[in-house]
């Protein structure tokens, strides 16, 4: 361990009792770029910085971000391959360093171009997976995507040649975002952490997404940290929580209310690292105001929150996510290929995933109780560790409802939270 | 909408496609049921549909209407190009093409952007607002009675 990296970094906040608060950033302006870097690192809050690329960049169309900086046309994120290495550099000078480590957040099937960019700028941290930056964000074939990652995860592993120790954080706890059951989420998320490590991964972060209730989010931590205690043993490896990924709320006190108990899952599970939303998040893209408010509040509900964490394997979701993982790794030596035929078998399968690799006969559901749950576990190996309500067609109207389902919770509900989660209001916002 | 849609009867379906660099796909999802539920195939490209599928699909099934949605700030960019190079597509001239969604970057796609994306060959631009998902249910229940002239 060098101590440098960004991981390291995460594990000292850990140790000195802090709960590391991230934002999702990117501008295509460097100088608005690096002027978000800074607001990040100087709020109130133990930050780790980051650089959100641009969607043209994450589907590899290169010609449209070069444009797109030859115009000075505004992208939705940073344009890390199109701009100069010496401007990216520029960017990051005497920002980003030991004491705040910036990542590289992109959502590419085939990174490989984007890992290039970013280690020639002295980065090491980015993030992704084979999987969840394959089945639900685009057409790539999963059978590419595998390659992609094992190239890309490869060539950021040669860093360590070098003395530094790159740090990888898995998608796969947040897949679509919504309505997919915590016990894939989580089994995604092991399978890609195990993925990285297999290519020479030795710094992995398993990401994990609020879902629909709080106290299935706790067990799905809790079983997501079992899981790597007993699979990463000999890897260093933390717990990442986004704030909810979905339908955000669209009044204040909502999006507050949802910030506060993400930060609250995050240090309550022992978990060491929070991605936030902000309050402006139902509308558009926020600005590094509304950023560094949110990063400042999440880190104050946290400093008053003390962790909490369930015991791990005693939850249908801990059965569930193992059931996943322990099929997977039986069909093939090869994780890539073994990835490959649960797809392919349908052995795992997210639900209403749009991609041809997926077998798209998974659904699930809310339940009253607020729990995310399955109506149809496809061919997945479920039966015996969970119970599935017969399924119904779901109509429009009724998908929409589970999908605005937290928006609506948080949104309607009166603001009494506000008077006990008392913290400094979102400035910007 | 300034332009009538005029599809055919039969089994000629709707496409659906997310924008060249737009990776959402809960917006498909939802537009698939609702599009169903008014009596219509759907056929559902997925998020990040590159013009050429795009205009591949649409030569193969012969759409009734192609609906382009996009909610990740490049809807009006990507939007361009998809219409610009399917409208250039022979045989492609007269089918009709819709889209919505979150359009810009900054928020609602204003009324400059939405007459420009007409003029690039959309038949109708639908923002992300109450009277944007109002116009193009209206679209929809539209399409089968004329489909029955």
């Amino acid at each position: 361990m060098t101590g440098a990296g960004f991981g390291a970094f995460v594990r000292r906040a850990h140790d000195a009792g802090r709960l590391v608060v991230q934002p999702r950033m990117g501008m295509s302006n460097p100088e608005r770029m690096r002027a978000g870097l800074l607001a990040t690192r100087d709020a109130d809050a133990t930050t780790v910085g980051t650089l959100t690329l641009d969607s043209y960049t994450r589907v590899g169309d290169l010609e449209s971000a070069q444009l797109a900086v030859l115009e000075g046309v505004d992208l939705n994120g940073y344009p890390l391959v199109s701009h100069e290495t010496a401007t990216t550099r520029r960017v990051l000078d005497r920002v980003h360093g030991p004491h705040f480590p910036v990542q590289v957040r992109h959502g590419s099937a085939a990174p490989q171009h984007i890992f290039r960019a970013l280690t020639a700028v002295g980065l090491d941290a980015s993030e992704g997976g084979p999987v969840s930056y394959c089945l639900p964000y685009g057409r790539v074939p999963l059978r590419e995507s595998v390659a992609h990652w094992t190239e890309s995860c490869e060539l950021l592993a040669t860093l360590r040649e070098t003395g530094a120790e790159p740090h990888l954080e898995t998608f796969g706890g947040c897949v679509l975002g919504q309505l997919c059951p915590p016990g894939l989420l989580v089994a995604v998320s092991v399978l890609e952490a195990l993925f990285f490590r297999r290519h020479g991964i030795r710094s992995i972060s398993v990401s994990y997404a609020q879902q629909t209730n709080g106290r299935q989010d706790s067990e799905a931590i809790a079983a997501l940290r079992s899981l790597c205690t007993r699979f990463l043993s000999d890897t260093e490896w933390h717990v990442v929580v986004y704030a909810y990924m979905g339908l955000f709320p669209e009044t204040e006190h909502g999006a507050r209310r949802l910030l506060a108990q993400a930060a609250e899952l995050a240090v309550g599970s022992g978990s060491e690292r929070l991605i936030v939303k902000t309050v402006a998040e139902s509308r558009r893209i926020p600005s590094v105001a509304e950023n560094v408010a949110a990063l400042e509040y999440a880190a104050a509900v946290a400093a008053r929150t003390g962790p909490d964490p369930l015991e791990g394997t005693a939850t249908e979701t801990y059965a569930e996510a193992y059931a996943l993982v322990d099929a997977v790794l039986n069909l093939d030596d090869d994780l890539g290929t073994a990835l490959l035929r649960a797809f392919a078998e349908g052995r795992l399968d997210v639900p209403y995933c749009l991609h041809p690799d997926n077998a798209g006969l998974s659904r699930s559901y809310i339940a009253e109780d607020g729990r995310l749950r399955w109506s149809d576990v496809g061919r997945m190996p479920l039966s015996g560790v969970t119970a599935a309500r017969p399924a119904h067609t779901v109509t429009s109207s009724e998908l929409l409802d589970s999908l605005s389902y937290v928006r609506r919770s948080y949104d309607f509900d009166t603001p009494r939270e506000e008077g006990n989660s008392p913290g400094p209001a979102p400035r910007g916002a | 909408m300034s332009n009538p849609l005029t599809p055919t009867p039969g089994d000629r379906p709707v496409l659906v496609a997310g924008g060249i660099s737009d990776s959402h796909t809960w917006n498909l999802v939802y537009l698939q049921l609702l599009i169903e539920e008014h009596g219509h195939r759907v056929v559902n490209l997925g998020p990040c549909v590159p013009e050429d599928l795009l205009i591949g699909e649409a030569l193969a099934h012969d759409p009734a209407l192609v609906v382009v949605s996009s909610v990740n700030g490049h809807g009006y960019h990507d939007g361009m190009r998809t219409v610009t190079r399917l409208r250039e597509t022979p045989g492609l001239g007269g089918v009709p093409v819709v889209i919505g969604g979150k359009l810009g970057i900054a928020g609602p796609c204003g009324d400059e952007e939405a007459a420009a994306l007409r003029a690039a060959g959309y038949d109708a631009v639908f923002g992300d607002t109450a009277d944007g998902i109002a116009a193009f249910r209206r679209m929809l229940e539209a399409l089968p009675q004329r489909a029955l002239v």
